[in-house]
């Protein structure tokens, strides 16, 4: 019995390099943003003191660093409220918009599903393919049609519903657009895939029991499309928490969400200690939509088994 | 007998509408000869021959091009690997936190995942700029390949490597006689998926960047700043078609490869 020896253990370097890869780019790091939300703000060359060397410091000025971690970045968090507005901001838009996407993305999808079956690869290549194209080309093309002399408000003066101009760009409205449309197909997806995989004989069923189709839909097809349902708005919800690019370009100077507070803390006001302690904060607030999503996504996987 | 209502075609019209519109008004406006983004001013392709003259832009392109292709590679085979632990390696130690580090990159926002990776770079005290942004682009894309090649791997029959194993395959050939070419059209779509994520990503290269490193979303995004500028119509135009051409190559591709494989399959079943 050598050789399946011999190959366990070479098989294992398959896993060792992305696994070693992973701890080096993704968990060290995570630990070093966690380090430097308990340090200091510092105007130097990096901006955050202390910082560690064992091999020049030794032990004991080590112990003196440690003791002057703070958690002065968090009382902040609590404290100053634009931290806090922009939490409950982020979490209202990006909520809202989940839900306004069900109603937008459930259509698209059962339309998907009912297709005949020769168009839906067609159609599930058409969902995806603005998703190819570049997120931030995307949200900019908003841009010229939301502006104030822009194609929007061309187009409705010409029609005569509206007289001037009114500013829809740099206002929460399009941050809403913009989010409704960059996300899309992470929400028709998901419930496509398990609106197609339903068998119509339910229906049927539903109908010859005296349910109408309308009755049917809300007692048979809905419910059952839940799982999709589920992985959706939480495809569209947890990204949309930290977006910076949509806030940015499309919405005024009272948006604010999270991602772009972080972002000006970071590159305009170069607190790293403040900045990684909102990452931190946000990354706690997403930890339970998070989970959700995973054990979903595991309890799928498990009946599709 | 399914089929579609009234209202179905309707929403379907409504969505794809809304879906396509915005890129199509970008592409068309991109042909304007005003400098407006609103008024027609008549048919002109003067902004492509600025864009072929804006050295900066083409700088930009050129780094995007090499940080895309350098970063989907390296990406494409430690995604590769990944996948194949998660899949046939059975439980291992630590698959768990393994698991859990090639899924959270999928959702983690980016502003996070740039700031970590950047404070990485300054604790490692490794200058930033070209080669910080490859390496970060390689740690977040690499867990899209991995999902998208691990949804191969669990779905094939496993035991024509198992067969292989057998006749005497060391797993080092099975994988690349047998393993390899059946998972290989996932492979080369996780590879653009790859290449696209780093093509798109303005906030993870803005983190990791240092001197002389643009990308282009990154140059895009400050002229955006300033302004709705109709040049930036003419490159957003030329990327959208790139990546439509790419894709439909890609999709013809592995349509055609498909086609092979069920042929094939259906022989091996026929076969005395």
């Amino acid at each position: 019995m050598a050789k399946p020896l011999q190959t366990q253990n070479r098989r294992w370097i398959v896993t060792a390099i992305p696994y070693l890869w992973m701890v080096i780019f993704f968990l060290v790091p995570f630990f070093i943003v966690l380090k430097i939300s308990f340090s200091n703000s510092e105007i130097a060359q990096p901006p955050y003191s202390p910082v560690f060397d064992l091999i020049v410091d030794g032990w004991d000025e080590t112990l003196d660093k440690l003791a002057s971690l703070t958690t002065d970045n968090y009382l902040r968090l609590i404290q100053d409220s634009i931290y806090s507005s922009s939490y409950l901001s982020s979490l209202w838009i990006a909520g809202s918009s989940t839900v306004m996407m069900l109603f937008i993305a459930y259509p698209i999808a059962y339309g998907m599903a009912r297709a005949p079956k020769s168009w839906r690869p067609t159609l599930v290549m058409m969902v995806i393919l603005p998703f190819w194209t570049s997120f931030l080309i995307r949200v900019y093309a908003w841009i010229a049609i939301l502006s104030e002399e822009g194609l929007l408000n061309s187009a409705l003066t010409w029609l005569g519903v509206i007289d001037e101009p009114i500013q829809i760009l740099s206002t929460n409205m399009a941050v809403y657009i913009g989010i409704l449309y960059s996300y899309l197909p992470f929400m028709v997806l998901p419930l496509y895939s398990n609106l197609e995989k339903m068998d119509d004989s339910l229906i049927e069923a539903a109908k010859d029991l005296g349910c109408t189709q309308i009755g049917a839909f809300w007692r048979v097809t809905f419910p059952l499309s839940l799982p999709g349902v589920i992985a959706g708005c939480f495809l569209v919800f947890i990204p949309a928490v930290g977006e910076f690019v949509i806030p940015d370009l499309l919405g005024g100077s009272d948006t604010i969400m999270i991602g772009k507070t972080m972002w000006e803390e970071f590159f305009n006001n170069r607190d790293w200690p403040a900045a990684s302690g909102v990452a931190i904060a946000l990354l706690i607030i997403l930890m339970i939509p998070i989970m959700i999503f995973q054990t979903n996504e595991a309890r799928q996987q498990e009946a599709g088994r | 007998m399914k089929r579609l209502s009234l209202f179905n075609v309707v929403s379907l019209t409504l969505g794809f509408t809304f879906l396509y519109l915005p890129i199509v008004l970008l592409v068309i406006y991109s042909f304007n000869a005003g400098r407006s983004v609103a008024v027609w001013g008549g048919w002109s392709t003067k902004w492509y021959g600025s864009v072929f003259e804006n050295q900066q832009l083409l700088d930009a392109a050129w780094i995007t091009l090499k940080v895309g292709v350098l970063s989907a590679s390296v990406a494409t085979i430690l995604g590769t690997m990944a996948a194949i632990a998660l899949s046939r390696h059975g439980r291992f130690h630590g698959r768990t936190l393994f698991s859990a580090m090639v899924y959270a990159p999928l959702v983690m926002p980016e502003v996070i995942t740039g700031l970590s990776l950047l404070l990485l770079f300054v604790a490692l005290n490794i200058d930033r700029g070209f080669w910080t942004i490859v390496l970060s682009h390689i740690t977040f894309t690499m867990c899209f390949v991995a999902v998208v090649v691990q949804s191969r791997l669990s779905s094939f029959d496993r035991s024509i490597e198992e067969a292989a194993l057998d006749l005497g395959c060391t797993p080092f050939m099975t994988f690349f006689r047998i393993t390899l070419p059946i998972i290989l059209p996932a492979v080369i779509s996780a590879w653009m998926l790859a290449f696209t994520l780093s093509l798109d990503d303005l906030v993870i290269a803005s983190f990791t960047t240092g001197p002389g490193a643009t990308t282009l979303p990154m140059k895009i995004y400050s002229d955006v700043r300033l302004g709705v500028k109709p040049e930036i119509n003419a490159i957003c135009s030329l990327m959208v078609a790139v990546v439509t051409i790419a894709v439909i190559i890609a999709s013809v591709l592995t349509k055609h490869q498909e086609v092979e494989r069920e042929r094939a399959e259906r022989l091996a079943a026929n076969a005395p």
